[in-house]
């Protein structure tokens, strides 16, 4: 790999943008696609399924064999709440190669005694939320169970389009929180696509146990293909 | 702390920059139940140094021998594992799959 090309991977990578590189593994040669590119790549069509999958593999084209390596951002994490929960949940979630951000802007709760080693925001969301740039390959969950926090922080995620959202709460809370939600202007398909109660039914009750299922819930939500995914939920 | 694929390119531009031989091995294609998916890659310099993997650790030390013979011939290089190859036993997978591995000299 010629350097030029790794420098422009690296740089691209902590952009957070996806990128290709194509290699023809006989000759060695080798070119970069940004995600913005593809479009107008000869290799478009091939170049958006693997993007799509977020898989790696191999086309024949022309004759030649070409290794499509797909770089997706790495997956984050972004903890609307620095409860018990959120203690069991941010050393989880790193451990399984998350980027974990938490914001509460109750800074009894959002302290570093309680989360050592943890990027923590005691901010409120409108404040937090803007300058970490969440995206797709975000994870989102809202575990405050106080409206005036998950609220906006829940409108925000669906802003961004984030591949996992999940809100802390039985279904009569939820019940009740979708009802906020549509006044403040949320959409049905917004609202289809909170997972609440949050995580896979294990019967989880301790905090860890309750991350575990959290984290068991957004893991099949990242790999698992769109149709497997809803028999997990 | 286990080494994502950024902190090893990162590794590999670093050690390229501050005047190290490198070379990066990645695995282009797996049959059966390989290890590690399409895409994982392992990145190595000259002092033998390396980072990430390209299987469950079964094969890592064939790979840094050929990335070393990569990096000082400067061409790319097809490596292919699996059980069914009796001779190499010792640096098989014992999983049962069979990995194709490109390594390729950075720079």
């Amino acid at each position: 790999m010629k350097l030029e090309i790794l420098k422009e991977l690296n740089a691209e990578r902590a952009a957070r943008r996806p990128v290709i590189v194509v290699t023809d593994t006989a000759s060695g040669e080798q070119r970069l696609v940004k995600a913005r590119d593809i479009g107008s790549d000869p290799l478009r069509a091939e170049l958006a399924k693997q993007l799509r999958m977020g898989k790696s593999g191999n086309v024949e084209v022309g004759g030649k064999k070409l290794f499509l390596n797909v770089y997706a951002p790495t997956a984050r994490l972004v903890i609307i709440g620095a409860v018990h929960i959120s203690q069991a949940l941010a050393p989880l979630a790193r451990s399984l190669d998350y980027d974990v951000a938490i914001v509460d802007p109750r800074t009894a709760f959002a302290s570093p005694e309680r989360f050592p080693d943890v990027k923590l925001i005691a901010e409120w969301p409108d404040i937090a939320l803007p300058p970490l740039n969440v995206d797709h390959y975000t994870a989102f969950v809202a575990v405050t169970h106080d409206p005036k926090i998950d609220d906006p922080a829940l409108l925000h995620a669906f802003a961004k389009d984030c591949f996992y959202i999940g809100a802390l709460g039985s279904r009569k809370t939820h019940a009740k929180r979708v009802e906020r939600l549509r006044a403040q202007g949320a959409s049905e398909s917004d609202i289809a696509r909170i997972h609440a109660p949050i995580g896979l039914d294990i019967g989880a009750v301790s905090p860890a146990e309750i991350a575990v299922s959290i984290m068991a819930e957004i893991t099949a939500q990242l790999r698992l293909p769109p149709r497997e995914k809803e028999q997990a939920a | 702390m286990l080494n994502r694929d950024e902190d090893i390119l990162k590794a590999a531009e670093d050690w390229q920059k501050a005047g190290h031989g490198v070379a990066l091995a990645t695995v282009v294609e797996t049959w059966g139940s390989a290890p590690r998916p399409a895409g994982s890659s392992l990145v190595i310099n000259d002092d033998g140094t390396f980072l990430g993997s390209v299987s469950g650790g079964c094969v890592e030390g064939a790979v840094v021998t050929e990335a070393l013979d990569v990096i000082a011939s400067g061409k790319p290089r097809m490596l292919e594992f699996g059980v069914a190859d009796e001779t190499a036993w010792n640096v098989g997978l014992s999983c049962g799959g069979t990995i194709r591995v490109f390594v390729e000299k950075v720079g």
